[in-house]
């Protein structure tokens, strides 16, 4: 009874709860105890809530949360030493929808600090690992949450992405992972790292359950003044053809940076596109190959000033050793704070210095508007535009550490929609065949929106997930 | 490209400590990543405006209406040092 | 050698009486208990956001309008960066290249620029000395931090000290008037910093500036700017070159001294805020800012002086206390007939001084009804009372309060309208200084005196002077 409750989707068991035919305690427990056999380090903390209370379209289930996301009471901690025992006075703003839509919190789930990585191994509370393979990672930086709901830890799972960390361990986990439009979903209480790039989203294990999530996530919040919500709704999906869709495929794709065997995942599923009735072109997006460049001025500037806060003051770290106020930022700060922060509030603090702001800082906020520029251009004789999530399937723990540049490329294709502040979502779209061989793992393909088409977005990605039916699961020999 | 002498600047800045090691490490990484970054420098941008926000908002305010802060044990409790009510800290070296 | 000319600049800072703070909903407050005045907001937590206020843009606009700034269309915030206690985000949320309001003017003054931003908080500090000098503790208390402020930054227009002080005080009497803020130098809602250079008389160019902080009261202001000035020409005229620092006045004895500045404490990093998104004030807005403006300064001497025939010093008087203005204003609207001149005279002469004898308090808050005054000022300039006991009356009013024909009628102090009473009263006073009235009678006028005092003091002052001396003259044949 136990293993069929937790198959169940989200959406299917909020239907059978409200129903009365599967108790709401007995489903949480359930999930509780699969929480606790967590060995893939997933979890932080885990919580003898889960239940939620109250009615609601997610009456009764049990979330995952991204220890990004303050938790009145509740230690929330980045995953960073300098957080380390921190228990906020307030919730989160997305936090709270989710209660108020019924649902509980399973626990909070591991994370790059400070939401800075594409591997989550810059936890200071040890690295999470992929289900499909503990030797691989899970992506990042929501590698907790993805590793949760891919290894079957957990139902569903919210996280954040900044320039791809929703939609990147989605793909690595083999489970789909939405980034709503900047502003469709309140950032009060998600700790900060890039504020002009941060949102909330869905990991879930199908497109109904991400739609199910990001309706009770999105609105506008008075706690957040850049927050609007989508007007309409997420909605929950109803397509099942791509009849009349138009799939912008961007020309400059980068071909020799590509795993093969993801690209063969990728073309395979743009013929599935059109199987479906869609169509399918390229476009010029001649910008975006220059995105890893703009994000990493752009979001280790804004962070530099985000993580200034973390001094010793008021709450959080504050070094042992005794000193004077200088000696107690930098000793606070130089043993609160992970290398892969270090490197990112260094750089973001050089970009944004005397003399240097012009050439970095403005210079990228200008690449940033071209990069918009160049979606909308597309977007006016395109409904979506597609692209591998990820170049390459999970690669191996410690394979990228020693170059944090290599590690920034895993971002390549995410982070030109997270500069244009637009939607997008990664499905599963099958299994591959990493480089340098071994057992298949998933590959994520993404498609893109325009700002507040959500809607849009899940019905088509809902359609095409049909289509695909990726039913491997990790451990598992499905063929995907 | 990115010398010993900038990086203890752009540290002390950030308020962060780095050992020597940490030092020569952090000039060889940033000056890599730097050298990617600075492949923006040959775009023509002249006439392009930078993305300041994101949103298409304006004049989202809030009205002069108090609502109760947080009670002061509460905000003390997360302190470091509270004392007399407040949060100590060594005294800073000028203003 | 040249002579050397001053060329001083105001940085003020005015804290804006609103309800809240300016970015969350935590209440302002003054002398409360440290920290019950806070929240995640404005103690920084992780994962707070700012959200402005909108009466604080609406003081601010009111401020523009006082000024005749021109309003940005559009104006953003920007992130100052900076570590120090007091700055919990180690930023600070205020605005850089495009300001709220620029190019304005107050008087003979130039206005660069006016910004919204907000307050820092205050630290304690328990050093040995009590002094901010690295080996003590300090304590944070973030009451304060977040409090709204309006920056305003002048065009250095002002040439010495003292008009620097009699400017400072005209932009605060401004302000007071918008309602927007107390403006108390000695509680910190109003502080002015003072940028200062020399150069040579008639050059074009600015010398390089110093700037003094630290200047509680108009009148360290003036001294603070006199020190600084006679120290760079002595400098200059030395053959040294002034170098660009930040002093610090110290009140107890009048010097300024260097702060000691950290090698980066000026690199702020500043970057548009994300967290917010830009100001673009409806036409709508600006109409009410301007139409909330009541009479100012300048006008209000105007009309004081040319319409109302005030002397300029009373007038001035008057403008600088709006609440003595409106007072003065009140009685002359209730006096009817009475020229202001007179009423103004009675206002900022014997009604100040009554005050300051009774203990202190403005016009508008003591007991005497701008009514009653008006019918006291009319009764004096009826003659049905002197001017004498007028003043005794004003006396009675000041503790009591009341109804000054009442006062007349219980004290007696009618003036003496009878001038059969009148007359057998001077002629008995004739009579009683026969060597006074010889001596008149020779001559020596100002020997009237002691014949007029007899006569006073018979009647108790209720005699008018004036009537009392015509019929001395009278009666010693003058």
């Amino acid at each position: 009874m136990s293993s069929e409750l937790l198959e169940l989707t989200v959406a299917q068991a909020v239907a059978r709860i409200a129903a009365g035919e599967v108790s709401r305690r007995e489903y949480a427990e359930a999930w509780r105890e699969r929480a606790a056999g967590d060995d893939l380090n997933a979890y932080l903390l885990r919580t003898e809530d889960g239940a939620g209370e109250g009615e609601g379209p997610l009456g009764g289930i049990p979330v995952a949360v991204k220890d990004i996301f303050c938790t009145e009471g509740v230690e929330t901690t980045a995953a960073s030493r300098i957080l380390a025992g921190y228990r906020p006075p307030y919730t989160a703003t997305a936090v709270r929808s989710l209660r108020e839509a019924g649902a509980g919190v399973l626990g909070k789930t591991n994370m790059d600090e400070f939401a800075m990585g594409s591997s989550n191994e810059n936890s200071a509370f040890g690295p999470v690992m992929n289900p499909w393979d503990r030797e691989r990672v899970p992506g990042g930086s929501s590698g907790g949450s993805a590793a949760a709901v891919g290894g079957g830890l957990a139902p569903c799972a919210i996280g954040t992405d900044t320039g791809g960390s929703i939609r990147q361990p989605a793909a690595l986990c083999g489970i789909v992972g939405l980034k709503p439009t900047y502003g469709a979903v309140s950032r009060y209480g998600m700790i900060a790292f890039a504020s002009s790039l941060d949102q909330c989203g869905p990991l879930t294990r199908d497109v109904a359950d991400a739609a199910l999530l990001l309706e009770a996530l999105q609105g506008h919040d008075p706690c957040d003044s850049t927050s609007v919500g989508i007007e309409g709704g997420a909605g929950g999906p109803g397509r099942e053809d791509l009849k009349g869709l138009r799939f912008a495929v961007p020309a400059e794709l980068g071909g020799d940076s590509i795993e093969p065997g993801v690209r063969e995942v990728f073309d395979a599923t743009l013929k599935r596109i059109e199987g479906l009735g869609g169509e399918v072109a390229t476009a010029p997006l001649p910008h975006a190959e220059h995105g890893i460049s703009a994000y990493y001025v752009i979001a280790p500037a804004e962070a530099s000033s985000n993580l200034a806060r973390y001094d010793g003051v008021r709450y959080g770290l504050r070094a042992e050793r005794a000193g004077d106020l200088l000696e107690m930022y930098e000793s606070t700060r130089a043993e609160g704070f992970g290398d892969e922060v270090k490197r990112r509030i260094m750089l973001g603090t050089y970009a944004l210095s005397s003399g240097y702001y012009e050439a970095y800082y403005g210079r990228a906020q200008r690449v940033r508007t071209k990069i918009a520029a160049d979606y909308a251009a597309a977007f006016e004789q395109f409904d979506f535009v597609v692209t591998p999530t990820s170049p390459s399937v999970a690669f191996r723990l410690g394979e990228k550490t020693d170059d944090p540049l290599a590690m920034y490329m895993s971002d390549f294709f995410t982070v030109p929609i997270s500069l244009a502040g637009l939607p997008a979502i990664s499905i599963p779209a099958g299994l591959a065949e990493p480089e340098g061989g071994g057992p298949r793992l998933p590959v994520g393909f993404q498609i893109a929106a325009p700002a507040f088409a959500e809607r849009r977005l899940l019905d088509a990605a809902h359609a095409l997930e049909g289509e695909i039916g990726f039913d491997a699961k990790p451990g598992g020999d499905g063929d995907g | 490209m990115i010398e010993r002498e900038q990086v203890l600047h752009v540290a002390r800045l950030a308020r962060l400590r780095l050992s020597e090691a940490e030092v020569e490490k952090m000039a060889g990484e940033l000056s890599g990543i730097l050298e990617h970054v600075d492949r923006i420098g040959e775009l023509d941008l002249e006439e392009v405006e930078p993305t300041s926000h994101v949103v298409a908002l304006e004049n989202v305010l809030r009205a002069d209406e108090p609502r109760p802060s947080w009670p002061r044990d509460v905000v003390l409790e997360q302190a470091p040092d509270p004392a007399e009510g407040a949060f100590r800290v060594p005294s800073p070296q000028a203003e | 050698m040249a002579e050397l000319e001053a060329v001083i600049g105001l940085e003020i800072h005015v804290q804006l009486s609103t309800r809240t703070k300016m970015f969350c909903g935590c209440a302002l407050s003054f002398g409360d208990e440290p920290n019950v005045h806070t929240c995640p907001v404005c103690l920084a937590h992780p994962g707070v956001l700012p959200v402005p206020n909108e009466e604080a843009v609406r003081y601010a606009l009111r401020i523009a309008a006082a000024l005749e700034c021109e309003v940005a269309p559009r104006s953003i915030f920007h992130r100052k960066n900076y570590f120090y206690p007091d700055s919990p985000k180690a930023y600070q949320i205020s605005q850089y290249d495009i300001p709220l309001a620029s190019g304005g003017r107050l008087g003979e003054v130039r206005i660069h620029r006016a910004h919204l931003e907000e307050d820092a908080a205050k630290t304690i500090h328990l050093g040995e000395s009590g002094r901010i000098h690295g080996s003590g503790v300090s304590l944070v208390d973030f009451n304060r931090g977040g409090t709204p402020l309006v920056e305003i930054v002048t065009e250095p227009d002002l040439r010495c000290a003292a008009d620097a002080g009699a400017w400072a005080r005209l932009l605060r009497t401004t302000v007071r008037q918008l309602g927007v803020s107390d403006v108390n130098m000695e509680e910190g809602s109003l502080r002015v910093d003072a940028n200062v250079s020399v150069r040579p008389a008639g050059s074009a160019e600015l010398g390089t500036k110093t700037e003094l902080k630290n200047m509680n009261s108009f009148r360290f202001l003036e001294r603070g700017i006199e020190a600084e000035l006679a120290r760079q020409g002595e400098l200059v005229e030395a053959g040294g070159t002034v170098v660009q620092e930040t002093l610090h006045f110290h009140p107890e004895d009048g010097s300024l001294t260097p702060l000691r500045s950290k090698e980066e404490a000026h690199d702020y990093r500043y970057f548009p805020e994300p967290d917010l998104v830009p100001l673009a004030p409806s036409e709508a807005m600006l109409r009410e800012a301007r139409e909330s403006l009541p009479e100012l300064p300048e006008a209000r001497m105007r009309r004081y002086e040319g319409e109302l025939g005030l002397s300029a010093d009373h007038a001035a008087q008057l403008v600088a206390e709006p609440e003595a203005a409106a007072y003065f204003e009140a009685v002359c609207e209730a006096a009817g007939a009475l020229e202001p001149r007179v009423v103004a005279n009675w206002v900022t002469g014997e009604l100040a001084a009554a005050l300051r004898q009774a203990d202190g308090g403005g016009p508008a808050d003591s007991k005497v009804e701008p009514g009653a005054l008006a019918a006291l000022v009319g009764m004096v300039q009826e003659k049905r009372i002197s001017h004498g006991s007028g003043k005794q009356v004003l006396a009675t009013l000041v503790v009591d309060g009341g109804d000054p024909a009442e006062i007349v009628e219980r004290e007696g102090l009618a003036q003496i309208s009878d001038s059969g009473e009148l007359e057998a009263i001077v002629a008995a006073a004739i009579d009683a200084n026969p060597d006074a009235a010889e001596q008149v009678r020779s001559g020596n006028r100002k020997a009237i005196g002691a014949i007029v005092g007899a006569v006073m003091k018979e009647t108790k002052g209720r005699a008018d002077g004036g009537e009392v001396n015509r019929l001395i003259g009278e009666k010693l044949g003058l």
